[in-house]
């Protein structure tokens, strides 16, 4: 008799998946930058650590800059790795489950001993070409979606704003142009 | 780093623990998520920075003003503020190129390779060619600066 009221149908065309999982999920990875800032006073970005790990293998002074924290972000992004895997063996394998979590239909899910692990059906030179751009860019602007989207947003930094704005604008424009070309996925 | 306090590394390892299964949970370690962000199919993403950036934002308020130091470094709690130049346009633009295409940023690639997507290797064996690239160009950069300088 009555239609949903204009909010929620707007709602639902927004976030056809809902609002949860992608609070929750923030909530989380803020905690983890909280815990490590607690103890240790430093603000961690995922970025750096390409160029840290990079100065294991070669000279160059852009890299060895970072020798001192290489040990460090090293671990930082072996637990990221472990932390993601972590869900997949609890939320993603169903043994938790939450009506907060909508698993989505993206990809596909396949099963190793037990484990539901997920793989992407984006196509590898996408993934490549995109890196690419990605590793440049990253250390040029100064940070990433976490050392300037989470880290430089949340210390009210003007300069990660400025980052945060033109890396989103150019990420649109991109892809729609690159979906607009026809391709999918 | 014989001197760090011996919990620093398993701390940092906590964090990246909660850090990883929170890009999980969020499905940013899906590069097709991202991409139907970017394309307006979805717009969950903005919850996830500013759910993370509020969580960091409160802490990075009161931390400096209410504790002393940082109990593992002896830090000072700071802000992470950089300064601003033309590299954080530029470089913004070019990981927004990169962004835009592979749908996928650094940290939501290493947790990708967590949930068993074997395929984002082909990203982090770009970022890492391109890290490679821009860190190659700019030591020499900064080196031939420095020669041209110590010349004067």
């Amino acid at each position: 008799m009555v239609a949903d009221p204009v909010p929620l149908q707007l709602a639902a065309e927004l976030f056809p998946n809902g609002i949860s999982r992608y609070a929750i999920g923030g909530l989380f990875v803020g905690l983890g930058t909280v815990v490590i800032y607690l103890g240790t006073g430093i603000p961690a970005g995922a970025s750096t650590f390409l160029e840290s790990t990079l100065s294991y293998v070669s000279g160059q002074s852009r890299f060895q800059r970072y020798v001192s924290s290489r040990d460090w972000r090293l671990v930082f992004t072996l637990g990221i790795i472990l932390g993601a895997l972590a869900f997949s063996a609890t939320v993603q394998s169903g043994m938790i489950t939450t009506s907060l979590y909508q698993p989505g239909t993206t990809g596909q899910l396949y099963e190793v001993g037990g484990l539901t692990l997920w793989s992407t059906d984006v196509q590898p030179w996408r993934l490549l070409v995109g890196g690419i751009f990605v590793g440049i860019g990253t250390r040029i602007g100064k940070g990433c979606t976490s050392g300037h989207g989470v880290c430089g947003v949340g210390s009210a930094s003007k300069t990660s704003i400025t980052g945060v704005i033109t890396f989103m604008i150019v990420a649109i424009l991109t892809a729609q142009i690159v979906a607009a070309l026809g391709v999918s996925p | 780093m014989s001197d760090r306090h011996p919990l620093f590394m398993p701390l940092i390892l906590v964090g990246g623990l909660i850090f990883g299964f929170g890009l999980g949970f969020s499905h940013m370690a899906r590069p097709e998520v991202v991409l139907n962000f970017l394309q307006f199919d979805d717009f969950g993403l903005v919850f996830v920075m500013f759910g993370a950036a509020i969580v960091t934002g409160v802490t990075f308020f009161l931390a400096p003003r209410l504790l002393g130091r940082a109990p593992l470094t002896g830090d000072q709690f700071e802000r992470r503020l950089k300064p601003f130049d033309r590299n954080v346009l530029i470089g913004g633009s070019i990981f927004g190129v990169g962004w835009g295409l592979s749908g996928i940023c650094p940290g939501a690639a290493y947790a990708s390779l967590g949930i068993g997507n074997v395929t984002i290797l082909w990203a982090l064996a770009g970022m890492f060619l391109g890290a490679y690239l821009q860190g190659r160009w700019r030591s020499q950069t900064a080196s031939a600066d420095s020669v041209t300088a110590g010349a004067d």
